[in-house]
């Protein structure tokens, strides 16, 4: 519960000069690349791509440990469940058949199946440094602006600032109820009996959600006292002329963008890669 | 039709502020289900009530926008078939919005029902169809897999959002002042 949202630090790094709009465009067609392309090698050149940027931004390992943990879990459940789910997914999208080893029944291991799920390993671990890079450099109050100048209404842009300005608040008092009704003796692991399990979790909501939504009421009041919502567009105090570094950047993940794009359209002619024919 | 579209400044203030609770219980606040491994989402209670009480806009974008900074801050990156499918349940269960009586302290049977049923076919469309679909779309999953773990969500979050939405608006039913409540002496 003690980690941080957002460990944003202030360095001196080429990541974090760049305006918060250069990143979310460079995320984002980075990230679409990667969910696009199943070619292994153009998610390999990819990820030590996203790897050397990350070192590039001076962040260690400390900072992200807990993530790090967390995708590796969600890597190897995903795998284990794909394996027992379909483990002729990789014979079926290719169509070939390598056979290495007959465990039982329909469960084998082919050449295929380890290619298609290594892939699929690497696509997730590839986009990990990407976001880690966006979440960790960019100022939080840029980007409510970023994401208005990529074309999302202000609004809607405005809410997402919202939320990361308020969700430390939320937490610090989610925090102090759960604490005063455990002091009262409330049992919120699993030895409880599943009913009571949702009522205690009831009893820390709802104080929480009730004073959420006075302070919905007292905040909407207070913006539309500064006639927020009167025009169609706004300024924002955080955002950042692009400069020429941006240009460089934006450029450089449209390209690869674009590369992965080409490569599966003319080198694959598929979305996936195919050496056994 | 109208009424479920108007965005004024408190549908804003109320999405910011409901995506960040939403986030909070998405990543802390699950209520282990008999089965191993497994867990309630409270997080899909409390969209279904933000969305009962401001709408579909503020429903919609308060688990696009919750499930996206969840999964950017637990992950790295978002996955963006199931914050699709959040955000398309959520907009789903803002079609209670103004149908039930809960503005009016009165959350009895009939609009039990009502917005149970609208909340079963919200997580019905967004885990049974969105979810996989855009799976398999974008991802490639494999089909089998993708419709037992839609099947498995989309049970598990009806039981949370029915029970726990259900109980939050009679709770809030009961703090709003009735219609007819004064009497003349």
């Amino acid at each position: 519960m003690s980690n941080k949202l957002f460990s944003y630090n202030i360095l001196d790094t080429p990541i974090h000069r760049l305006s918060g709009l250069t990143k979310l465009i460079g995320f984002l067609l980075l990230t679409f690349a990667v969910m696009f392309s199943y070619d292994i090698r153009v998610i390999l050149a990819i990820t030590l791509f996203s790897f050397y940027v990350l070192k590039m931004a001076q962040i260690k390992y400390s900072q992200i440990r807990i993530m790090v943990i967390y995708v590796a879990v969600f890597i190897l459940i995903n795998m284990v469940l794909t394996y027992l789910f379909s483990p002729e997914e990789g014979v079926k999208i290719y169509g070939t058949r390598h056979e290495l080893v007959r465990i039982f029944g329909r469960y084998t291991i082919t050449l295929e199946q380890i290619l298609y799920q290594v892939t699929k390993a690497l696509k997730y671990v590839s986009v990990i440094p990407l976001g880690i890079i966006f979440l960790l450099t960019t100022n939080p109050s840029e980007f409510a602006s970023s994401l208005n100048r990529v074309g999302v209404n202000y609004k809607a842009a405005y809410a997402v600032s919202l939320t990361l300005r308020y969700f430390p608040d939320i937490q610090r008092e989610y925090i102090d109820i759960s604490l005063a009704q455990q002091a009262r003796g409330l049992d919120l692991s699993h030895k409880a009996k599943l009913v009571d399990r949702f009522k205690n979790a009831l009893v820390i909501i709802i104080p929480l959600i009730f004073s959420t939504m006075d302070r919905i009421e007292s905040i909407s009041n207070a913006m539309d006292l500064r006639g927020f919502g009167k025009y169609k567009t706004r300024t924002w105090y955080n955002s950042k002329k692009l400069a020429k570094e941006d240009f460089i950047a934006i450029l450089i993940s449209f390209l690869i963008f674009l590369l992965s794009i080409f490569v599966s359209i003319f080198i694959n002619k598929s979305r996936f890669y195919n050496p056994f024919i | 039709m109208k009424k479920y579209f108007e965005v004024s400044t408190k549908t804003i203030v109320a999405t910011g502020l409901g995506a960040a609770i939403f986030m909070l219980l998405f990543m802390y606040v699950k209520v282990p289900s008999p089965v191993p491994n497994t867990s309630f989402q409270t997080a899909y209670g409390v969209a279904a009530f933000f969305a009962t009480i401001y709408g579909p806009i503020a429903g919609g974008l308060i688990g696009f926008i919750g499930h996206a900074l969840n999964d950017a801050i637990q992950y790295g990156s978002p996955w963006w078939s199931w914050v699709i499918a959040s955000g398309v349940a959520g907009f789903i269960f803002g079609f209670a919005y103004k149908n039930t009586k809960v503005e009016e302290g009165e959350f009895k049977s009939k609009d039990i029902i009502k917005f149970n049923i609208i909340q079963i076919i919200g997580n019905a469309i967004a885990w049974l169809l969105v979810a996989p679909g855009l799976d398999i779309l974008i991802y490639k999953e494999p089909t089998d897999l993708v419709f037992a773990q839609g099947l498995v969500a989309a049970i598990s979050n009806a039981i949370s959002a029915g029970v726990i939405g259900t109980f939050f608006l009679i709770a809030y039913a009961s703090t709003r002042t009735k219609k007819g409540s004064i009497k003349k002496n």
